[in-house]
């Protein structure tokens, strides 16, 4: 694309354009809120009024959410590229290489592509709740974000269910799914959006019993108090990886499940089910239920990081290395789970569906059990838990 | 407060006309969604008073596992609307009662409701309590033999169900997953000298 012929540049330049008007909002907006925040008294004055103002203290929140937003998005083009160069490097290939230095423009060239083909909507789907559906998806996915703490007291919401409010939208998340399908009218949809959902809930169990594990340890629904209570002088020898290292398998294996990603992609299987319950979606509207998936994974990557990789916490619990912020190490983290879930896809063979339900009820939902029951037990015997 | 207020009425308007919806809506798919309208509404009001951990456990349970079986369900079925009004009249009179019935104990909490104290002094009963801790330690001291007879009661549907939909069927060929992990290439792959232009 970047070594277009003179004949196809009218053709690029759209792009190009599209780019720079959205590049030069973005830089108004900034110029605005810079004017915004050196006229109106300083500093000092704007953060009084921000948290005091019921209308600041609404504002605040808008611009919070607003930061959230645009950092979830730059991560997950940042994800998309990372993930294509992992896999080709797995498979010997290259991977992106010629949209922008070293291929690093890619993710921008598809979101480009899918703004501007056009939306198809099948004739016979029923078409409120095909629209509805990649909203609901898309809506849930960057929920979860609103009370994930990347650093100590950084969340939107820092409230008192955190990890409920976590579990509540990650299995909502299947509506978008089942709605997609249905509305598609086409079998091959439907039949995924089956699948999906039976999958979902079978995973979901075992998640929950992990939750109920790690919340057993650390006394608390507050996913800042889950953090707080894995801080210790052992470092990351005390994070709940290691004493629940069987939970943390579970749940990232779950969690693999909980995504549609391989080896449990069934729900896309492309072998049976050409796109699964994406296959009528084109456009903006896939560009919806794509950016739902990545964002899914990203926001299980937290969880995973928060439950059982200390959050923010510095893994070697002195001098040097607790001087680096605690959002570089989250960060650091969440980036290592993004690439163990980029790795298993490379090399993991598709299970069958049948295989992945009985990995779901009697082979998971037996462990975690046995293990809420244990923990429980060596809690309540040793007195380790956080409170009583 | 006005915050408040004004998510209170947004909540509870969205909740009475999707409950409309659901018994109005002419496909029965979009009723079992207007359902699910009406539950995060409710959990939404439950928040408000101060009942994160309920709003939070209506979701979880009800609109992230019961309301996806009965979206499933619904999906799946052949729905004849001619054939469901013919009914109407000869089922009215009982429909009727059920919903004299229900409406009256309606009215009865309705009315006795009032005058009790404020939702939000109500969910939190001592200050320093979060209300998850607060339901847990009343679920598990007071009421702890109902919340035993609760879950046995559970139990026994769940038992009931599969006992009632399990059929051994005879001649169907299972996976064993324990045979099939524990084969090797010993006893799996069998090399054979084929002699040239006679085969095996």
């Amino acid at each position: 694309m970047s070594s277009a012929s003179p004949s196809h540049s009218d053709r690029i330049s759209r792009p190009l354009l599209i780019a720079g008007v959205a590049a030069a909002i973005v830089g108004l907006v900034v110029v605005v809120a810079l004017i915004a925040f050196f006229v109106d008294g300083g500093p000092a004055a704007l953060g009084a009024w921000l948290y005091a103002n019921p209308f600041g203290i609404f504002v605040r929140y808008l611009l919070e959410s607003l930061a959230l937003l645009v950092m979830v998005l730059i991560f997950t083009a940042i994800l998309i590229y990372a993930e294509r160069k992992i896999w080709g490097s797995i498979h010997l290939r290259r991977g992106p290489n010629v949209v922008g230095p070293w291929g690093t423009l890619q993710p921008f060239a598809d979101f480009l592509k899918f703004i501007l083909k056009e939306p198809i909507i099948p004739a016979g789907a029923n078409k409120g709740v095909f629209l509805l559906a990649p909203l609901v998806s898309v809506t849930l996915a960057f929920a979860a974000w609103a009370v994930i703490p990347v650093g100590d007291g950084l969340a939107i919401g820092n409230i008192n269910v955190g990890i409920l409010y976590l579990f509540a939208v990650s299995s909502l998340g299947v509506y978008g799914v089942i709605m997609a399908g249905w509305a598609s009218n086409s079998k091959y949809a439907l039949l995924s959006a089956l699948r999906v959902a039976a999958q979902m809930v079978s995973y979901e169990v075992s998640i929950g019993f992990v939750i109920v594990t790690v919340l057993l340890c650390a006394g608390s629904l507050n996913l800042t108090d889950i953090v707080h209570a894995q801080q210790s002088r052992y470092g990351f020898l005390g994070w709940y990886w290691l004493p629940l290292l069987p939970m943390f398998v579970i749940f990232f294996i779950s969690a693999l499940a909980e995504t549609n990603r391989p080896p449990f992609d069934l729900a896309e299987a492309e072998s049976e089910l050409v796109a699964g319950y994406m296959v009528e979606y084109s456009a903006s509207l896939f560009l919806l239920q794509f950016l739902t998936e990545l964002v899914a994974i990203l926001s299980m990557s937290a969880m995973t990081t928060i439950f059982f990789l200390g959050g923010w916490l510095s893994p070697l619990p002195f001098a040097p290395f607790t001087w680096i912020p605690g959002v570089l190490w989250f960060l650091a983290k969440m980036w290592c789970v993004v690439f163990m879930f980029s790795f298993v896809k490379a090399f993991v063979p598709r299970y069958r569906y049948d295989q992945l339900m009985r990995l779901g009820w009697k082979v998971f939902l037996p462990i975690s059990l046995f293990m809420v029951v244990a923990v429980a037990g060596v809690l309540e015997a040793t007195g380790w838990g956080a409170h009583h | 407060m006005q915050a408040e207020a004004f998510f209170f009425w947004v909540f509870a308007i969205v909740l009475i006309v999707s409950a409309l919806a659901v018994i109005s809506a002419r496909n029965p798919v979009h009723s079992v969604l207007f359902l699910i309208l009406a539950f995060v509404n409710a959990a939404g009001l439950f928040l408000l008073m101060g009942a994160e951990f309920l709003g939070m456990i209506l979701i979880v349970v009800y609109v992230g596992a019961v309301a996806v079986l009965f979206l499933f369900v619904v999906m799946l079925l052949d729905v004849d609307f001619a054939e469901l009004k013919q009914g109407f009249v000869r089922y009215l009179p009982i429909g009727a009662l059920i919903a004299i019935f229900v409406g009256g104990e309606l009215g009865y909490v309705a009315f006795s409701w009032i005058g009790s104290p404020s939702p939000s002094a109500a969910a939190t009963p001592s200050g320093t309590l979060s209300n998850t801790a607060a339901i847990g330690r009343v679920l598990y001291t007071h009421y702890f033999y109902f919340f035993q007879a609760a879950g046995m009661i559970l139990l026994t549907a769940m038992i009931g169900a599969i006992v009632l939909t399990l059929r051994h069927k005879v001649g169907v060929r299972r996976q064993n997953i324990a045979d099939q992990v524990a084969r090797d290439p010993k006893t799996a792959i069998e090399l054979r000298k084929v002699p040239s232009r006679v085969g095996i």
